[in-house]
């Protein structure tokens, strides 16, 4: 009933308004065609220039409304590199911008139509063209050369002391595996993988794995200035390792494994003192739509000192501790019923927690 | 092709009734099915396009007013939303599964049967036989299909609506294997199988279109029509249909494949997947072979989208600033280089994909150079304006939306073409604010100027004008209250595609400015519907045409009688003497001087 009264009265609303955008004809005929058109072109040429003051004023309200709320305080190097390309792009952009609109606005109040004007015949000028050929070009050339210096920088190799982490994707939440003492990753299987014992697929053939530790929790746990290399990977479906803090971003395919290095420059609890926020935490964010989960899938990246990170490696457990089926032999790739619907009422719960 | 040859068959349309105003005075009176419903004739099918495209965007833009609703207030209920969406809305709380299901439905809707259907449709078959002076396209026959097929397309999306799992709901790019695999969400299921044959279907259709588009502009010219003689709006439709007939059928491939993933076995782009608690059998596929299918067309697509509007501004811009649009002939080269590089950034989209970091720098470049032909365009139309005598009515305001809208989406463009810096704003709401200004907002601004300066053509009355200027005005402001605050969260990272952002300690804090969003764009919303009012009530109650030339406008169609039956022109086909944008004086008091008028001697051509 609701939705038909308010069908209704949409419907008459637009019956009024078309009534009175009607009446507005008739008085254009009754009151001279000419007149009223010009008058008509006079005030819209007038609003179109408080529209565009407005404008300006709202974007100064917005950005006054949004400043240090932005780019988050960058959390590595390679992400103050990316704030000053950032400002530099958005300088440029922003000169253009409002040259351009406020041109575009000021010709349409300067040159409104009236009785005395007539349009100048201007159909081409090759001199003009190539102005505005040339400075786009040069302008692009320039942040091209900018990005490409940062995107080398950002993409390339690993240095060797790294520590290499993995991070594996599921609906929807991360999984993250650390090498342990031996400073390798074992390799693992998907055919292997065992949502009871081994959600990973590790191969317990391999004595690689038998140290390697595994949070289900999402935390990525690293040490400040230690660079910290990522094999990203998922389980089930594309997801994306977001990392706002590191300005950095990289899907996570099954089948493929795609890196990702940096160097965290500031702990997570110095981060709670620069932002003023004592719940502030690194977030990883999925960027990749992955399901109705996707909203949830929330891990998080945890930086701490040495001596910190050291006395927390310390209390894991490698994840082979009552999991390595020593006794039982390699998991079944398929599983039996209860453990595919052990795994659904996880992830149920996950969304609902959130 | 003869031009001369007059169109026969059920569909028979001697020109000498097409003066009159009323259907009813016709001398052979068709069939209502031959002449409604099964119509060979251009102008007819350009309208059934265009209410479909309405009828499409309508639903399109109700989803996105459902799932703002969810955005910007995800603690409230709202009751009306379960008497339209049913138990996906359970207590007028939207489900995470419809949520996304509304996400992906939106982006198809508006992008290809809104976006490139309704308006491709709609302005290739009104203009380029009006305005190339021809009798009707190349084929009416195929010309009908594409329609048909369209619909056919149309009804199995909307079937999908209401089938039990829901609709599609990867996203409008429908990656696999979340799109491929049953398991991995609810619209994976039957919703997902209808979309693919829908999709089938819809490129089919756009193929037929697009072929018929291009020998028409490129045989079906009258004498006198030479190439560069062309209004801008034909060239643009005819890049477009060439956009179109080289990257749908990369599409269809893809979709192809996908087909085969889901229901045969196949693992094109399955591999090494673990799901629903059972390691799947699929190895040595690669979702990103998707990714680059899907965006070989992806990319044109966004042009496909652009072009007409381009096309429709510059004519608009020029007719009613009295002036030749400047640098027609820059304006053609920057088309072409805009339709060539369409071609070879698509995988701009794919920068964090792990895809070569050398291979994405070549994107990067490719890309930015865009912005050359952009930026040409751009200056070009402020050029046009400049010491012109603008007449600010409706169709005028939104062509100079348009080229304010696609100034603000294209600067944005340049952020995320470069890959150093699309890393950190991929897949954030930068990205969401970028494309719809650039190609939703922008697009539709070039669709309504058409709309408005092409309805007496298409119905023989005009638009209410008083309607036409709040439409302006509420949808401009709106436009940018809506997509300038999404910039900001996109800024700080903010990922697009979330249901909820309430467990999220960076990006909670835009809940009010998200509230403050949806509410400008339910606002929006309405007042589309008054256009759509405006628009339906104009056909019929509209201020009736008087003269054959209401703009003063210098290209062929307004030489065809108010209201012209099959077959446009009584008795003979004009001919075109000079090109497209004569606005100066004639000699006779007029600012303008048709492309029918023989140059005056000692005169030279353009």
């Amino acid at each position: 009933m609701s939705v038909f009264i308010i069908i209704t009265l949409i419907v008459l609303v637009f019956i009024i308004i078309y009534q009175i955008g009607k009446a507005s004809e008739y008085a254009l005929i009754l009151r001279g065609e000419e007149k009223v058109r010009a008058q008509t072109n006079r005030a819209i040429a007038i609003l179109l220039l408080v529209m565009f003051v407005l404008g300006m004023w709202g974007i100064w309200e917005c950005n006054e409304m949004f400043k240090g709320q932005m780019l988050p305080v960058a959390a590595c190097k390679t992400g103050e590199n990316y704030d000053m390309m950032f400002n530099v792009t958005t300088l440029v952009t922003g000169i253009v911008f409002f040259l351009t609109q406020f041109i575009l606005f000021w010709f349409c109040f300067k040159f409104q139509s009236n009785d005395k004007r007539t349009a100048f015949y201007f159909p081409h000028n090759n001199k003009l063209e190539i102005i505005w050929t040339t400075i786009p070009a040069i302008a692009m050339a320039i942040l091209v050369a900018i990005g490409l210096r940062n995107w080398f920088d950002v993409t390339s190799v690993a240095p060797a002391e790294a520590t290499v982490v993995e991070i594996v994707g599921k609906q929807f939440n991360w999984i993250i595996r650390y090498p342990g003492k031996d400073n390798e990753l074992g390799k693992r299987d998907f055919r292997k993988i065992n949502d009871a014992n081994n959600i990973l697929g590790l191969d317990w053939n391999d004595p690689h794995n038998n140290d390697d530790v595994v949070l289900q929790n999402g935390e990525l746990h690293c040490v400040v200035g230690k660079p910290v290399k990522l094999l990203i990977n998922s389980r089930d479906v594309i997801h994306d390792v977001g990392l706002p803090h590191f300005r950095l971003k990289m899907d996570a395919v099954p089948g493929i494994t795609t890196t990702l290095w940096f160097i965290p420059s500031i702990t997570t609890d110095s981060m709670k003192i620069i932002t003023k926020n004592p719940n502030f935490v690194y977030e990883i964010a999925c960027d990749q739509l992955c399901g109705k989960g996707h909203y949830s899938m929330r891990g998080t990246v945890i930086v701490h000192t040495q001596a910190d990170y050291d006395k927390w490696m310390a209390t894991q457990q490698a994840y082979a501790i009552g999991n390595n089926p020593a006794a039982a032999p390699a998991a079944p790739a398929v599983q039996p019923a209860a453990d595919s619907s052990h795994a659904k009422v996880d992830s149920a719960k996950i969304v609902k927690a959130n | 092709m003869n031009n001369e040859i007059i169109i026969d068959g059920p569909n028979v349309a001697h020109g000498h009734e097409a003066a009159t105003d009323h259907h009813g005075h016709e001398h052979h009176e068709q069939h209502f099915i031959w002449k409604y419903i099964f119509s060979q004739d251009h102008k007819m099918i350009c309208k059934q396009f265009l209410v479909t495209g309405i009828i499409w965007a309508i639903i399109g833009a109700m989803m996105s007013v459902f799932f703002r609703l969810q955005l910007g207030f995800p603690d409230s209920t709202f009751p009306i939303m379960e008497k339209f969406l049913g138990d996906w809305a359970k207590g007028g709380k939207l489900s995470a599964e419809f949520y996304y299901a509304l996400v992906t439905m939106h982006g198809t809707i508006l992008v290809f049967f809104v976006l490139t259907a309704g308006l491709s449709g709609t302005f290739a078959n009104l203009l380029i036989p009006l305005q190339v002076g021809a009798r009707d396209m190349a084929s009416p026959f195929m010309n009908m299909l594409s329609y048909w097929f369209f619909f056919l397309a149309s009804v199995l999306m909307m079937v999908s609506l209401f089938v039990e799992t829901g609709p599609a709901s990867g996203g409008w790019t429908t990656y696999p294997p979340l799109s491929a695999l049953k398991e991995a969400s609810m619209g994976s299921g039957i919703g997902m199988d209808l979309w693919l044959m829908s999709m089938a279907i819809f490129v089919v259709s756009a193929l037929l279109g697009g072929l018929n588009y291009i020998s028409t502009v490129l045989n079906m010219r009258t004498k006198g029509m030479t190439m560069t003689r062309l209004p801008l709006t034909c060239w643009a439709l005819f890049f477009t249909a060439v956009l179109g007939v080289l990257s749908f059928p990369v599409l269809f491939s893809g979709l192809v494949l996908l087909i085969f993933d889901r229901n045969f076995g196949t693992s094109f782009y399955l591999s090494e997947i673990f799901i629903g608690g059972k390691a799947l059998p699929h190895i040595g596929g690669s979702a990103i072979l998707y990714q680059h299918l899907f965006w070989f067309l992806g990319h044109p697509e966004v042009y496909i989208i652009m072009l007409p509007g381009m096309g429709m501004a510059s004519e608009v811009l020029a007719t009613h600033s009295r002036k030749p649009i400047f640098g027609y002939f820059a304006m053609i080269i920057s088309l072409v280089g805009i339709t060539l590089l369409a071609f070879v950034v698509w995988a701009h989209h794919m920068f964090v994909t792990g895809m070569s970091p050398f291979l994405g720098s070549i994107f990067v470049l490719l890309t930015l150079l865009i912005a050359v032909p952009s930026a040409v365009k751009v200056f070009n139309w402020i050029t046009t304006i400049w010491r012109g005598n603008l007449r600010l009515n409706p169709a005028m305001l939104f062509a100079l939306g348009f080229v304010s809208l696609f100034i603000s989406g294209g600067l944005t463009g340049i952020f995320l073409g470069n890959s150093a810096l699309d890393i950190h704003l991929h897949d954030t709401y930068f990205v969401v604010a970028h494309f719809h200004i650039v190609m939703g907002v922008s697009a539709f601004f070039g669709m309504f100027a058409g709309i408005y300066h092409w309805f007496p053509k298409m119905f023989g009355r005009f638009m209410n004008n008083t309607l036409g200027y709040v439409h302006f005005f509420v949808t401009f402001a709106g436009a940018y209250l809506i997509f300038w605050p999404m910039h900001y969260e996109g800024i700080a990272g903010m990922p697009r595609r979330y249901y909820d952002y309430s467990a999220w300690e960076s990006f909670r804090h835009f809940q009010s400015i998200n509230g403050f969003i949806s509410i400008v764009a339910m606002i929006v919303f309405f007042t589309q519907l008054l256009f759509v009012y405006n628009f339906f009530v104009s056909m019929y109650r509209g201020r009736k045409m008087t003269t054959l030339n209401p703009w003063g406008s210098t290209t062929l169609e307004w030489t065809t009688p108010i209201n012209p039956g099959h077959g446009n022109w009584v008795g003979e086909i004009p001919e075109v003497h000079r090109w497209p944008y004569d606005y100066r004086d004639d000699g006779h008091g007029n600012d303008f001087i048709p492309q029918t008028t023989p140059l005056r001697p000692g005169e030279e051509a353009h």
